[in-house]
């Protein structure tokens, strides 16, 4: 059994509240543990919602922030302590797409200045030619040609073309990991079927795993091989995807799943759900379940000790819940 | 369901509205003679997808749009009065008291310096001329009632309310003048999925007490399933099929709503997805003929597609599709 | 339904918003305004071909003769000496040809090397953060709080600098606000989509300055530094005004200086103070010109068409 690919060990993320600092302490990720391998490429769903510390746990793997405690570990070797060329290596190897498929274009260049920086930084072509060929590649992998897109500015294509080319970017490199923030909640309903077809055959035909992370737990179900879900920086319950969206344990998971509205009129939302006024739930607390405060299985032990991750039976499926102790 | 499709029971009618927005390189055809009608007590759900035109329409019913966009042409009919032949004064009285807006991102724009209490009241004298403050409080106080917010929030700044409370104050704001209709755009897209539910059933109390009509103003068919009696489809411009909601899901005739409608992501079931080309035209320059042919992927296609442009009309009962029929 | 298409418009009106839009640069107020300080640059280099510029030396023309349109006073006007003379027989139209320049030399210099140190330190703070950003901070907060003109003003007392001296002295204080506000943008622009994916790339610090952040930051670091070289040579007129600036050669701010002390007021030569005083409102409308019409470049949302509604 070779090392995995991406293993976060126990990783916790703390804002503020330091010696120097102002303000109060959050506590966006806690105890956090996520393991990717090799082989097979899979696509892993991060899901939560505002709060829950995806963009957190997305900029701690892209590198652009430390763990307060814990280990982000790329093939065995700590994310935080590489050296240059180790860190170039990494960047090679895990790229990212980012939700807002304006923001990533710098207005002032044309969008091929995306191709040029990484080819030019990372010597994946030899002359211009080579380096016209290697862009074009990428972009017939996500159903676009150079010569109708490569000139034009940023604000003359539409976002879900420039959302592609992002992707077409990443692939340029031949990761081994792309971590998908949020990479169809600000593309048309229609056109995002197109570039989740994309990463499930960048996965099937290039072996590239994604790290998918969104709020949307339908395309969530449509493309994810395994989910973790994140509820107020701690994870609630992870496993198979199918498994858990079909028959999620944890309450605030069952709640989540049952509050999307479900395409069809005939199967309106039967129940009213009120949410207790204090809907700004994040607090100091570091220990207890988060989700105390909604919860209406909660108990006493709730709230002094934070519930770990049970097993369910035979299955890929753990729940952080007292209610399924064994 | 609905209400009865009679001329006395029209709250709003829009006529062949145009509004055009001036670039450099020519017009932007926002809205190309766009014709719908809402009735006393319904909700019609407004959707389509990015520069469909259905904010634009929203807009150009207040008589908001700003230069470059301008209103071309058009009737706007409020229970009978025509907002376009108002004169400032008389629009100004109009808007509020007989059409209230809830504009996108309309939670992030209230004024953070400024308490509840005071942005609502500051409202309704606006239009109401001074009041006595106990009436005044007592009816602040009931508007949070009705909207599901407790009396503290009378006090209270928006940055210590959570963004559907914040959502729901936008609600009461707009129906303190008991307008006969409430335009809501995109309400709910930047909450959370639990957080829509209630702020969606807020909005159904709503409007179940106080009998005023509604305009749904989204892109996301789930909750439009869930929300609304009646749908209308708008693409580039122009409106592609009016139609009971029930109708919609269950027979859409119009392919660009067929693509609407295969395009929602389940939650039930893992199916393949369904790619569809995105490439929209400029809406600078329309293709000739329908709008969307170039995407038609329908059985039904011709040629006269290409040249002449449908109209909507009348194709089942209360079902109004603008496609050529066989 | 007919369908209406563009060629329904006006053509003036398209033509009206083209320019503005396409060409943004091509801004009336900038283009005016650069056009005046670009005269005022030739005419520091090109006056000495039309003028005769030793005339603004003392004692070079006749004493105390006012513009040559005034005819009817003692002594009278000269076509000579277009503009008149102050009471050292120096010829006004000499003096303005010699001293804009000079004061447009003094707030390039002071300004130019305020907003590069601005730059370097603003940008380094701002992206980098940590304790560099800290020590540049609190050492330009510091720097803030030394009264400028009371220094300047001791300092010129003390040295009677020349104009290059002046310049540098202006310098020394000027890179404290530019300092500040491009750490404010260097720190908002950090977390720009496009500056995260150039860190993605693994792009150098340097690189993503240089070319992600330089070229989008160029009309808001232009306008900055028409702001600041107008208010350096604020700064320097108004120690010239107070008979502290170079004394060698002549300055606008100093012939006012003269005229103050000789009561030209009184005497009613307003051709004395009230050139140089014309021709310092050109220099500040000029730049403020610039600045509003960078202002306007580098703010899209200024750039309203008007169009009305039909």
């Amino acid at each position: 059994m070779s090392q995995p690919l991406m293993e976060i060990r126990d990783v916790t993320k703390i804002f503020g509240g330091g010696f120097l600092q102002s303000g109060d302490k959050i506590v966006a990720l806690q105890d956090f543990s996520l393991t990717i391998h090799e082989e097979p490429a899979m696509i892993t769903t991060i899901a939560g919602e505002s709060g829950s510390g995806k963009t957190t746990l997305a900029n701690l793997i892209l590198g652009f922030i430390g763990p307060t405690s814990g280990q982000i570990l790329y093939k065995g070797q700590d994310v935080g302590a590489m050296n240059g060329e180790q860190r170039l290596e990494y960047r090679r190897e895990v790229q990212a797409v980012f939700q807002d498929p304006y923001e990533v274009y710098n207005p002032f260049y044309r969008v091929k200045h995306v191709f040029d920086l990484v080819i030019r930084r990372f010597n994946l072509a030899r002359s211009r030619r080579e380096a016209r060929d290697v862009i074009e590649e990428a972009l017939n992998v996500v159903g676009m040609r150079g010569e109708e897109v490569l000139e034009k500015y940023p604000h003359q294509l539409s976002g879900g073309q420039r959302q592609r080319m992002m992707v077409a970017r990443a692939f340029m490199l031949k990761p081994r990991l792309i971590v998908a923030d949020e990479p169809v909640s600000m593309v048309d309903a229609s056109l995002r079927a197109m570039i989740l077809d994309i990463m499930l055959r960048m996965r099937d035909e290039f072996n590239i795993s994604f790290l998918y992370i969104t709020h949307d737990l339908s395309t969530a179900y449509q493309i994810g091989d395994w989910i973790y879900i994140l509820y107020q920086g701690s994870m609630a319950e992870i496993g198979d995807t199918v498994t858990v969206i079909e028959n999620p344990k944890h309450p605030y998971v069952q709640q989540l799943i049952s509050s999307i509205p479900v395409p069809d009129p005939t199967e309106r939302w039967d129940t009213d759900i009120t949410l207790p006024p204090e809907e700004e739930l994040r607090g100091q607390v570091e220990s207890g379940c988060r989700f105390y405060p909604r919860c209406s299985s909660r108990m006493d032990r709730c709230i002094t000790k934070r519930p770990p991750l049970y097993r369910m039976d035979g299955q890929d499926h753990e729940v952080a819940c007292y209610l399924y102790e064994r | 369901m609905g209400a009865q499709a009679n001329e006395q029971n029209l709250v709003l009618q829009v006529k062949d509205l145009r509004v055009h927005y001036a670039t450099p390189t020519g017009d932007v055809i926002a809205c190309n003679g766009v014709d719908f009608q809402v009735y006393r007590g319904e909700t019609l759900g407004l959707v389509g997808e990015s520069g469909c035109g259905k904010t634009t329409a929203a807009m150009a019913i207040l008589r908001l749009v700003q230069p470059p966009g301008r209103i071309l042409h058009g009737q706007v009919l409020v229970d009978g009065v025509d907002m376009m032949s108002l004169n400032e004064g008389e629009l100004r009285q109009a808007r509020w008291r007989q059409v209230a807006l809830i504009p996108q991102g309309a939670m992030n724009s209230l004024n953070p310096v400024m308490r509840i209490k005071d942005q609502i009241a500051d409202g309704i004298q606006t239009h109401e001329g001074q009041q006595p403050r106990e009436e005044l409080k007592e009816r602040i106080l009931e508007l949070l009632n009705m909207v599901g917010l407790p009396g503290r929030v009378y006090n209270m700044y928006p940055h210590e309310l959570s963004g559907g409370m914040k959502q729901r104050v936008c609600i009461a704001m707009a129906i303190a003048l008991h307008p006969s209709l409430v335009i809501a755009d995109e309400p709910t897209s930047a909450l959370d999925v639990v957080v829509q539910r209630v702020v969606a059933q807020t909005m159904l109390e709503v409007k179940d007490r106080l009998g005023v009509s509604m305009i749904l103003i989204g892109h996301d068919m789930g909750l439009q399933a869930q929300l609304v009696d009646r749908i209308a489809v708008m693409y580039a411009g122009n409106m592609m099929e009016i139609a009971p909601v029930q109708d919609i899901f269950e027979q859409p005739l119009h392919p660009y709503t067929q693509l609407l409608i295969d395009a929602i992501p389940s939650i039930k079931e893992r199916k393949p997805l369904k790619v569809t080309e995105g490439l929209t035209h400029d809406l600078r320059n329309p293709p000739p003929g329908c709008v969307f042919h170039p995407r038609c992927a329908s059985p039904r296609a011709t040629a006269r597609c290409h040249e002449e442009v449908p109209v909507l009309h009348e194709v089942a009962p209360r079902h109004y599709v603008a496609c050529h029929p066989e | 339904m007919a369908m209406t298409t563009a060629e329904g418009r006006p053509a003036a009106r398209r033509a009206a918003g083209i320019s503005l839009w396409d060409y943004p640069w091509l801004n009336p107020k900038l283009l005016i305004g650069a056009t005046i300080v670009v005269l005022i640059i030739l005419m520091g280099f090109l006056g000495r071909f039309v003028w005769d510029i030793t005339l603004a030396q003392a004692a070079s023309s006749p004493l105390n003769l006012p513009p040559f349109w005034v005819q009817d006073s003692i002594p009278a006007g000269d076509p000579a000496h277009p503009l008149g003379t102050d009471n050292m027989g120096r010829d006004m139209l000499a003096l303005i040809i010699t001293g804009l320049p000079s004061s447009l030399r003094v707030g390039f210099i002071a300004a130019g090397v305020g907003m590069f140190v601005g730059v370097v330190l603003g940008f380094t703070s701002g992206f980098l953060g940590g304790w560099v950003d800290n020590v540049i901070r609190t050492v330009t907060d510091a720097a803030l709080t030394i009264p400028q003109l009371l220094v300047l003003v001791t300092l010129a007392a003390y040295i009677r600098p020349t104009v290059t001296v002046m310049a540098l002295l202006l310098a020394a204080f000027a890179w404290r606000g530019p300092t500040r506000l491009i750490r404010a943008q260097a720190l908002s622009m950090r977390e720009r989509g496009y500056v995260r994916m150039a860190r993605l790339s693994a792009s150098s610090t340097l690189s993503i300055i240089l070319v992600e952040m330089m070229p989008n930051l160029l009309p808001y670091l232009a306008a900055s530094l028409a702001g600041n070289i107008s208010g350096n040579i604020l700064a320097a007129t108004g120690l010239e005004l107070l008979g502290l600036g170079p004394t060698r050669v002549p300055t606008l701010g100093m012939t006012i200086y003269y005229s103050i002390r000789a009561s030209a007021v009184l005497r009613g030569m307003w051709w004395w103070w009230g050139f140089p005083i014309l021709a310092l409102v050109v220099i500040f409308t000029s730049f403020f010109l610039m600045a509003i019409g960078l202002d306007e470049i580098a703010n899209p949302r200024l750039r309203q068409l008007q169009v009305k509604e039909e």
